[in-house]
């Protein structure tokens, strides 16, 4: 499933790189129309083209990476189900009367390991996105989640949760169902779980309604994924009362996976193919499952006691204030 | 009504439409009268005071700080504040219109409070108790790091020393200007709450006007028993969010404690006049169960 760059829609901030690629092609065919050898010219551009974007992507401001992370391309949950897992079953239903497509969880097995493997799902299409809501779970989603922890926990496997999500849906029955209380309740119970928890943040990690599956032993973030309190459109239209502050508020949030390592928000950062994830979707799920596996076998001999008083205190230090 | 009091009326209500997140004061009429934000009547305010900030005409429960709850709740001379030496620091050094310092500074000025909440213990007629009140005056009562701090806290010295704890949130969620750092106060505080469900501690939240966001979704929605205050306002997303995301306009008494009361989420309503006997004798109910 490589996209190839032909595929892959660009950004604003990748447009020279394109125009580079451009100026080559055209070389290129100058060169064969006239038969004049522009060989080292071409050489020296493509030379010129893969510093320029290993350095674009390597210095990405946090506006850029936002825009990457929300990449309508960017490999989704089934995406990583497919490459990472040698099985995986799904299982449905809150079992209070509802399927919320926004989180989809199962049984895996990957590298060997039965696992308990859920996330917030995007589509690929419209589609696909009616289907799922965008990613931004009812209360019935997090109850769902709820009740595969509970299965984990019960027949001793390990939880891995993948969050990609704009935050819960903001709805007039998400309301009524309890919204918040969903989200809380799973925070206060994923604290009691005997399992190890591992939660990667793939994309979007917006609000509370990603915490509301993130609640782990470790918890880790892709290279260009973004993690925060509110969207920064959000926080924009409140405290500077103007959409337009938009890159202003991405900046003052601190919401890159390297700011989040400094405060131990996250526990480790996971490399992107270059470009990100969408330009390569195959590598980044084995990157991811390489972080995993070894993650896996961090919390592999820790009893039940020491995973719960470990992720207390990864929460428990969580903070900066004066004393 | 001359045409005066008429045309002072209509320019009260006009304002009080504009924005409906906060209680407005007419200056006009003065600092010894208050205006009614639900009924618009014009209330002198002692009696407003002497009925516990409730109108007497409509019932409405004008928020109150949190000193104000605490002596409503606490015997006389009980209380002892515990985490004040928590304070709060910028650490992203964040700036909006205003650095987050400046904000930290008024919002003081404002309410008189050096955060969001106040900690400590109390006796409820006798009974010791941990509690924790927020405040809506200091920022909003958004939780940052010295709010999800001071609760957790008090959350521990509950279980430390076996005592029920009752938190009053009063929160528009978490504080922007914190950002991941806030959201992780939401895991941190319901992480204690699990404590206190593993170790069979009551603890009770009252849900008062307004509580939404990172408090709705972490500590205000999982007590063994969930209280709100008369008329208080209490959502996940904000009623304007849903609006704008729905297209369609929203039930009038939307997200009212009634309203929830309808829905199944809280447990049950209480006016303030009757918080501190509910609470005293849940306390006691619960301490009195099978040994």
């Amino acid at each position: 499933m490589n996209n190839t760059a032909k595929h892959i829609q660009i950004l604003d901030f990748e447009k020279p790189i394109y125009t580079m690629q451009d100026k080559i092609e055209e070389l290129k065919k100058t060169s064969v129309d006239t038969h004049i050898d522009y060989k080292d010219e071409i050489k020296k551009l493509e030379e010129q083209t893969k510093v320029y974007r290993k350095e674009l992507y390597e210095k990405l401001e946090p506006y850029q990476k936002l825009q990457i992370a929300r990449h309508p391309q960017r490999p989704n949950f089934m995406d990583y189900v497919h490459f990472i897992c040698n099985d995986y079953i799904e299982l449905h239903g809150d079992r209070h009367g509802y399927d919320d497509k926004a989180i989809a969880g199962g049984i895996a097995d990957i590298d060997g390991q039965t696992v308990m493997l859920i996330g917030t799902v995007k589509g690929k299409s419209t589609k696909e996105n009616l289907e799922c809501n965008f990613g931004m779970p009812q209360p019935q989603g997090y109850r769902k989640a709820l009740r595969l922890f509970e299965h984990a926990n019960r027949f001793n496997m390990p939880i891995i949760t993948l969050v990609d999500t704009m935050g819960a849906y903001p709805g007039m029955t998400a309301e009524e169902m309890g919204q918040g209380e969903a989200i809380a309740v799973n925070l206060k119970e994923m604290a009691k779980l005997d399992v190890p928890i591992i939660s990667v943040i793939t994309g979007e990690g917006c609000s509370g309604g990603a915490l509301g599956l993130a609640v782990a032993n470790k918890v880790m973030i892709l290279e260009h994924a973004y993690y925060t309190v509110i969207s920064p459109e959000g926080c924009a239209s409140i405290l500077w009362k103007d959409a337009g502050m938009t890159k202003v508020a991405t900046d003052a949030l601190k919401i890159t996976g390297e700011d989040l390592l400094k405060y131990n928000i996250v526990d480790e950062v996971i490399k992107e193919p270059i470009g990100g994830a969408h330009y390569n979707a195959e590598e980044m799920a084995m990157n991811l499952k390489k972080s995993l596996i070894k993650s896996l076998e961090e919390f592999k001999n820790m009893t039940a006691e020491e995973l719960r008083t470990q992720r207390y205190s990864k929460f428990r230090r969580i903070g900066v204030f004066a004393k | 009504m001359t045409l005066t009091d008429w045309f002072n009326k209509r320019k009260i209500q006009q304002i009080a439409a504009r924005d409906t997140s906060s209680v407005h004061i007419d200056d006009s009429v003065g600092k010894l009268w208050t205006l009614c934000y639900n009924c618009s009547s014009q209330l002198p305010k002692k009696d407003l005071e002497n009925n516990l900030m409730v109108c007497p005409n409509c019932d409405y429960h004008f928020r109150i700080g949190a000193k104000d709850r605490i002596k409503l709740i606490a015997d006389e001379g009980t209380f002892e504040e515990m985490f004040s030496n928590i304070k709060p620091l910028d650490p992203l050094d964040f700036v909006d219109t205003q650095s987050y310092t400046m904000r930290q500074v008024s919002a003081h000025e404002k309410s008189g409070l050096d955060e969001a909440v106040i900690t400590g213990t109390c006796k409820i007629d006798g009974q010791k108790t941990a509690i924790a009140v927020m405040d809506f005056e200091y920022m909003g009562g958004s939780m940052g790091s010295v709010v999800g701090e001071r609760i957790t806290a008090i959350l521990e010295y509950a279980l430390e020393n076996r005592l029920p704890s009752v938190v009053f949130t009063a929160s528009g969620g978490a504080r922007m200007q914190e950002s991941a750092l806030s959201l992780m106060q939401m895991a941190k505080t319901s992480c204690a709450v699990a404590k206190l469900n593993e170790a069979k501690l009551l603890y009770i939240t009252v849900l008062t006007e307004p509580t939404f966001g990172g408090v709705t979704a972490s500590f205000g929605t999982i007590g063994d028993i969930i209280i709100a205050e008369k008329g208080a306002r209490i959502g996940f997303a904000g009623r304007r969010v849903i609006e704008q995301t729905i297209r369609q306009k929203l039930p009038a008494d939307f997200q009212t404690a009634e309203y929830l009361l309808k829905y199944g989420q809280i447990d049950f309503i209480v006016e303030r006049k009757d918080m501190k006997e509910k609470l005293s004798k849940l306390i006691r109910l619960h301490a009195a169960t099978r040994k």
